[in-house]
């Protein structure tokens, strides 16, 4: 994939389908967002949304089958006003239709046991997108800013 | 560092110190045996103090659910005690907290469950 001018790739990695994976995917990506320089809060909604992304990649969309991987890359883009952290997570499962996820808002799901990853990863990042790949699988495109908040954050400054 | 939890009782209500993280895996189902087994048990005031408790993912999240309407559906309560602020800011963005009945101070919660 292209870079744009001033973005460099400092990770792109395949993980096996494990909960391991998940612990050392989010360890790497904080400690490329401490080098891009946000903050702890910062890093702590980076590393949330991480973990719950590479949760739904090896629990939902790999099952766990050891044969599948998880691809992450993290992109930093050096901007005027900061850096910008792209975080690319990808699966080989058989993908899901983003509309079917229950809103975990809503009185009749608030005490849903699950369902709440997608949710947050929109509250804490900047830009979330999620796309099907061909053959199969499902990419999401985690983006924040250095200075910027999450969607669900902004009303509490 | 996974979940680490220790119960005491104050009165009639036993109060399960944790610490550590709650997240998918070991730490939340840790948790789910132990409010399981204690409900199972008779035990129908339950005080979960999370005061020590650093990290909670949408898994750990989904345990203290299920904890709490495990607790419910027995006729019991359960109540939150001491959180941190991330986990409390967690609770917010996810309108839980409205759901749990969160206290800041140990002895008037236990009061509260009078």
């Amino acid at each position: 994939m292209a870079l744009n001018a001033g973005e460099s790739t400092v990770l792109d990695e395949a993980y096996p389908s494990t909960l391991e994976s998940v612990d050392t995917a989010e360890t790497e990506i904080l400690k490329a967002a401490a080098q891009a320089g946000f903050d702890e809060d910062a890093q702590h909604r980076i590393g949330m949304s991480v973990r719950e992304c590479m949760v739904n990649a090896v629990v939902h969309g790999n099952r766990y089958n050891r044969r599948k991987l998880v691809r992450v890359s993290v992109a930093v883009e050096t901007l005027d006003s900061g850096a910008r952290l792209t975080i690319r997570i990808s699966d080989q499962g058989e993908g899901f239709e983003v509309q079917e996820v229950p809103d975990p808002l809503q009185d009749k799901n608030l005490l849903r046991h699950s369902g709440r990853g997608l949710f947050l990863m929109g509250a804490f990042m900047d830009d979330v997108k999620i796309r099907r790949l061909s053959p199969n699988g499902t990419e999401v495109t985690l983006v924040k800013s250095v200075g910027a908040q999450g969607a669900g954050e902004k009303q509490d400054g | 560092m996974s979940v680490k939890l220790n119960t005491r009782q104050t009165g009639d209500v036993t109060v399960i110190d944790a610490s550590g993280r709650i997240t998918l895996g070991e730490g939340a189902s840790a948790l789910r045996d132990v409010v399981r087994d204690m409900v199972a048990k008779g035990t129908r005031k339950i005080l979960l103090n999370l005061s020590e408790v650093s990290y909670i993912d949408s898994s750990g999240i989904g345990e203290l659910v299920s904890a709490f309407t495990t607790v419910s559906n027995a006729g019991g309560t359960l109540k939150l005690l001491g959180l941190t602020k991330r986990v409390h800011d967690l609770l917010q963005i996810t309108k839980l907290y409205t759901v749990f009945d969160v206290h800041d101070d140990e002895a008037h919660a236990v009061r509260s469950f009078a």
